[in-house]
Order: structure tokens, then sequence, then C-alpha cells
């Protein structure tokens, strides 16, 4: 068993030392190991993806106020907050908040309207474990804000 | 899903920016537990919230499992005048939970 184990990191290792040492291994199962390298595709990425489709956030404009170390992670306080107008052509539209750790990416979506006056909301979340939390805002013109805050959790909270 | 709090500034002026927090009581079961004999127990959460003041939506959340038990929420209002709000809970399946509250514009 240990032998299958190691041998496809071998492969790695002297695919990287270059085009010769993948000759000399063409008889080896090179690509499924290369295969297995490609880095999975995590949920939360996806769903990073599925809300900013082909735009480009900037980065760094949505504050996210929670505690450096989380003890209880069954409820950790979080405080969403984006500089914004908030009037009827330019405002925040809604900030979505993503778990890069939890079983589920998704943790909650606030929805404003101009009559919001400003773009911040409270909750508490559920966190598994030491992790980043990331807030994505998408404004009325289209565009879109991300923010992130690592977060250390003591005791994580998401049951099981 | 029982007991809607709500809590409003006692008194607000034409033009200010409010914080509205609210809170009701729920398990938020993520459906990720697993009971004694081994069996997962169901997802039963409060997925959707929100907030209208004099009939119109201010404000709405969806929520997911990642949110704590006895969901809190807090949001802000641009007051435009006397008004009533309007608060709904909606649970997995469907349940509603409503909580009316006036704003005391003065």
């Amino acid at each position: 068993m240990k032998q299958t184990d190691t041998l496809p990191a071998l492969n790695r290792r002297q695919l990287a030392v270059g085009a010769a040492a993948v000759a000399t291994l063409s008889l080896l199962p090179v690509v499924p190991a290369l295969a297995q390298d490609q880095p999975e595709a995590k949920a939360w990425e996806a769903m990073v993806k599925k809300i900013l489709g082909e735009a480009k956030p900037t980065e760094g404009k949505v504050a996210i106020d929670m505690a450096e170390i989380a003890e209880n992670g069954n409820t950790v306080p979080i405080a969403l907050s984006v500089e914004s107008p908030m009037t009827d052509k330019d405002y925040v539209k809604a900030i979505y908040i993503i778990s890069t750790a939890n079983p589920r990416p998704e943790v909650a979506t606030f929805r404003f309207t101009p009559a919001s006056g400003a773009a911040k909301a409270e909750s508490r979340m559920r966190l598994i474990g030491t992790q980043d939390v990331i807030a994505i805002a998408e404004l009325s013109d289209g565009k879109f804000l991300m923010g992130r805050r690592p977060v250390k959790v003591t005791v994580g909270g998401c049951g099981g | 899903m029982q007991n809607p709090r709500v809590k409003l500034p006692e008194k607000a002026k034409v033009g200010e920016i409010i914080q509205v927090k609210t809170l009701i009581s729920h398990v938020m079961e993520t459906g990720q537990r697993k009971d004694a004999d081994g069996k997962t127990i169901p997802r039963k959460i409060i997925n959707a919230f929100s907030a209208k003041f004099a009939g119109q939506e201010v404000f709405s959340a969806e929520l997911f499992p990642g949110i704590s038990a006895n969901p809190y929420l807090s949001f802000y209002f641009k007051v435009p005048g006397p008004g009533e709000f309007e608060f709904t809970w909606v649970e997995d399946g469907g349940a509603r939970a409503v909580e009316k509250q006036k704003l005391n514009v003065v």
C-alpha cells in the first residue's frame, strides 16, 4: 500500500526536472498523476465565481468586523459595511458572506435598497474552524467590491 | 420559530439613519448533524428575512446554515417619515413569522 501512495509523488517531482525526465517516465502512469495534481476547484471559489461572473472586484473595500480570535465557532458576530452614498443612482445592492472552510460556502446574502441609508448589516455566523471569511458587495452600477478577514477559531461550530 | 423581537429607536427624525435590530428563536438545524443512531438530522433553518416599511421592501436577507441559531440581523434605514415596519421570517417548508412595529417619528 505504501508503495502506491508514494509513487505519484515521485512522478511529480521527477516531472519538474524537465522534459528528459518525462521521457524516461513514459512507461509509468504519468497522466493520472498529472490529473491528481490539478488543484480541486473549491466550493467557495466556485461560489465567488458564480457571484462575480467575469467582473473583477476591487479588493479591500468591504469592511468585515469580526474578532481576530473566536472562542466559540457556533456564534461569531460579524458586521459588514461598505462606503456608499446609497442614492437611487449609486447604492450597494447586496453583500454576500462566504466561508472558505465551512461545509457550505454560502452564509448569507443581505439585500439593500436606497432606503437603507447605509450599506451596513450585522449578524452572527458559524465557523467550523480557522479560516478566511470573504464578503462581496454588488453595486447598482454592476461593479463588485470584496473584503477578506482571517479568523482564528478555538472551538469549531458547525455541529456534527 | 418563536418569539420574534425587534428593537427600533424610541424616537427618530425624518432623514435620520437608524439601526434596526431583530432576533428570533430558532435552532437553525444545519442538516450536517447526526442523531444518536447516526441518522442525519434534516436541515431546518430560517432561509429568508424581509423588512418592509409602509408596504415597501427596504431590506432583505437570504440565510444559509452558516448563520447561527437564534438568528440576529441588524440593518440600517433612512427615515422617510412616519410609518410601520413589517418584518417576515420564512422557515424551510414555508412557515412564516411576522412582526409589525410602528416607528415613532418626531
